[in-house]
């Protein structure tokens, strides 16, 4: 064994005995009963609605599908890709808010907060404005992109600062990316006269989730997790600090870009699908961290899944409020989100 | 103390600042649909006008102009009170969340109201200005912390949650309108000056008279608050009362300004800092240039959006943002 390896492991014992406080016992029983919650969670969602439907319905539709049930044919069309929607979005958000919590060791993180739904919403008002909107890869390509952008313009001006990123500073630039790419995107908007349709894209929610959309954001989106899970030790030792990382052997640069390459996939795909919904990708790591420790082995799987039941109950709970009018699920969500940042920001004096 | 030539060079910049604004007026008055040409702007505004040209001047061009400049001027002075008494230089009262607020409140009375034109969108100001107070409150309440009292930074912090929250509050809410309502607010939230009417300049003026004076008497209070805590506790500044008038002073201006210009970010943080490299941090000198180069801003922001695309326009926050939001990721790697 090299010297090198000796100070390996010596570095990597400094860090388990500093910060390693995994629960592996009560993050596998939490992982699977929120695996249950969501099998749950999206049965009740299906079964209540305008419509109601019975949980045996529910049951037979996916898996004895009738021709003629008109029950059947309401699940299958309509509440089934919504729900599931919901749920590849809530882990999108989740994931991606884990990841980026972990990175940039910044515990207010969050692809909303930090500008990459803004830039996801404008990467959709150029596709509408100018390719039409006909076929949705190149919309979800677009959305891409802008998440892209807005990524590389909060993290490189952060990078560029020498005096050190606190939580308070990446949070205004974020906050500036925004309010300059929605001003970008909104002026393109208003000239071709495409204002509301994008809103009403943005802050739709997940009604109107079509399959042929599911066929292409779902797989993305499982794409990007496991991207994520199978990178996730090397997410747990980076986000202990670069230093603890590189005297490690990490390749940091490398891990990091590819990374960061799936938080932006991940926010660009739910975008395209949802619109821009803040606060679940800090909602969701931070409980999950709170409930399995600080190893991303586990915050990853576990806040996928949880984010998936969170988006999933809060959709249900929109279109519950007030049926059969359907609440905006953004709003539920910020008003859910806030106080939680709220918290968040009182909290903390490193913050600032 | 301040050098005479200093001192000098500083009533230069402010009056060639005045002169700018003076130019850009009339630049501003014979560009686009329905122009007078400089040589009959002096004529028309001295009463010696024909009946088209009083009607483009006094109808038409006077109003809106006015009010970019009012509110340039109130947004400046709101970043620049912002900035001293929080000590951070990134701070804007569109990015605290002020004008989401406002903008909620917009979209109540849109739904309230419709957007038929009538007498009550005279209330429209009103409504605005109340939500930008109501969300200055929160970000207020949230931010404060017994024993330590309001932290800028974590006042900041609370400000970007506020907005966000907000934001997809009214977003969704504002998706549900219909299709006329919703470009009304659309138009507002992107920073289109829409109140082109004297009613509006009277709306306006009143919080401005009130409050500018009041905020220069209170120059060497902020001189010194903007140095440190600890010293003008020392120089017998009682910090925390004269923060929160100071504080309230600068919403009240924002939700104002806001209220009859839209929705317009980075006015408050571009104009300070322009000031205060050209004549330094001493508030006396400083304050007045930052106002008129707030107003000088907005003005030529609105006159480039009405005459690029000529009969739509581009909304003067659109293109106040396009300049601020790398200037202000500039000041930020800078820093």
């Amino acid at each position: 064994m090299g010297l090198s390896n000796v100070m390996k492991n010596n570095t990597l014992n400094e860090a388990k005995e500093k910060k390693i406080y995994a629960r592996p016992a009560v993050a596998s029983i939490i992982l699977a009963l929120s695996c249950l919650l969501l099998v749950g969670s999206l049965v009740l969602a299906i079964s209540v609605g305008a419509a109601s439907i019975s949980f045996a319905d529910v049951w037979q539709a996916v898996f004895a599908y009738q021709q003629g049930n008109e029950d059947h044919q309401i699940i299958r069309s309509i509440r089934l890709p919504r729900e599931l929607g919901a749920a590849v979005v809530g882990a999108a958000f989740a994931v991606s808010g884990a990841i980026m919590q972990g990175m940039t060791k910044n515990p207010l993180a969050d692809p909303g907060l930090l500008g990459l739904n803004a830039g996801a919403s404008l990467g959709l008002a150029i596709a509408f404005s100018y390719v039409g909107n006909t076929n949705y890869m190149i919309i979800m390509l677009f959305s891409f992109i802008g998440a892209g952008i807005a990524a590389c313009l909060v993290f490189g001006f952060s990078a560029m600062n020498r005096g050190g990123m606190t939580p308070l500073k990446i949070t205004l630039a974020g906050a500036a990316v925004t309010a300059f790419l929605s001003s970008i995107g909104e002026g393109i908007a208003l000239i071709n006269k495409l204002s509301q349709s994008i809103a009403f894209w943005t802050a739709g929610g997940v009604s109107g989730t079509t399959w042929a959309q599911l066929q292409i954001v779902t797989p993305t989106v499982l794409l990007g997790i496991m991207i994520a899970i199978m990178l996730s030790r090397s997410l747990t030792v980076l986000s202990f600090g670069e230093d603890v990382a590189k005297g490690l052997g990490q390749r940091t640069f490398i891990v990091k870009a590819v990374l960061m390459t799936v938080v932006l996939i991940l926010a660009g795909a739910a975008v395209s699908l949802v619109g821009a919904i803040a606060f679940v990708g800090l909602l969701i790591p931070h409980i999950v961290r709170f409930l399995v420790g600080n190893d991303y082995r586990w915050i990853i799987p576990c806040s996928a899944v949880i984010g998936s039941v969170f988006l999933v109950l809060a959709d249900t709970a929109a279109r519950m409020v007030n049926p059969p009018f359907e609440t905006p699920m953004g709003a539920i969500v910020a008003i859910l989100g806030l106080p939680f940042f709220l918290y968040l920001a009182r909290k903390g004096r490193s913050l600032i | 103390m301040m050098s005479t030539r200093h001192l000098k060079r500083s009533i230069i910049i402010i009056i060639s600042t005045f002169v700018l604004l003076l130019l850009i007026f009339t630049i501003s008055v014979a560009t686009g649909f329905a122009s007078l040409s400089p040589d009959r702007l002096l004529p028309t505004l001295f009463g010696n006008g024909t009946a088209k040209e009083n009607l483009i001047l006094f109808t038409f061009r006077l109003p809106r102009i006015l009010i970019a400049v009012l509110a340039g001027m109130g947004l400046a002075l709101s970043g620049a009170i912002l900035q001293s008494i929080t000590r951070n230089p990134l701070a804007d009262p569109g990015i605290l969340g002020i004008n989401s607020g406002a903008g909620l409140f917009v979209v109540f009375f849109v739904l309230l109201f419709g957007n038929s034109t009538g007498n009550h969108l005279y209330l429209l100001p009103l409504f605005a200005l109340i939500g930008g107070l109501i969300t200055a409150i929160f970000i207020y309440l949230f931010s404060y912390k017994k024993g330590e009292g309001i932290q800028p930074g974590r006042m900041l912090l609370v400000g970007v949650g506020l907005a966000a929250a907000i934001n997809g509050a009214l977003l969704t809410l504002a998706s549900k309108m219909a299709r006329e309502e919703y470009d009304f607010f659309a138009n507002w939230a992107a920073g289109r000056i829409w109140g082109d009417d004297w009613l509006f300049v009277f709306a306006l003026l009143p919080w401005l008279v009130l409050l500018i004076p009041f905020i220069y008497f209170k120059s060497n209070t902020l001189n010194t608050m903007a140095l440190n805590e600890e010293l003008s506790v020392g120089l017998g500044v009682k910090t925390n009362k004269e923060r929160y008038t100071l504080l309230l002073v600068s919403v009240a201006l924002a939700a104002a300004s806001v209220s009859v210009s839209g929705g317009i970010a980075f006015i408050g943080l571009l104009a300070p800092h322009i000031a205060r490299s050209l004549v330094g941090p001493r508030h006396q000198l400083f304050l007045p240039v930052a106002a008129m180069f707030g107003g000088l801003l907005l003005l030529s922001a609105d006159t480039i959006g009405r005459v690029l695309l000529d009969t739509i326009g581009i909304p003067a926050g659109v293109i106040v943002s396009f300049i601020g939001a790398p200037y202000f990721l500039y000041l930020m790697a800078k820093k």
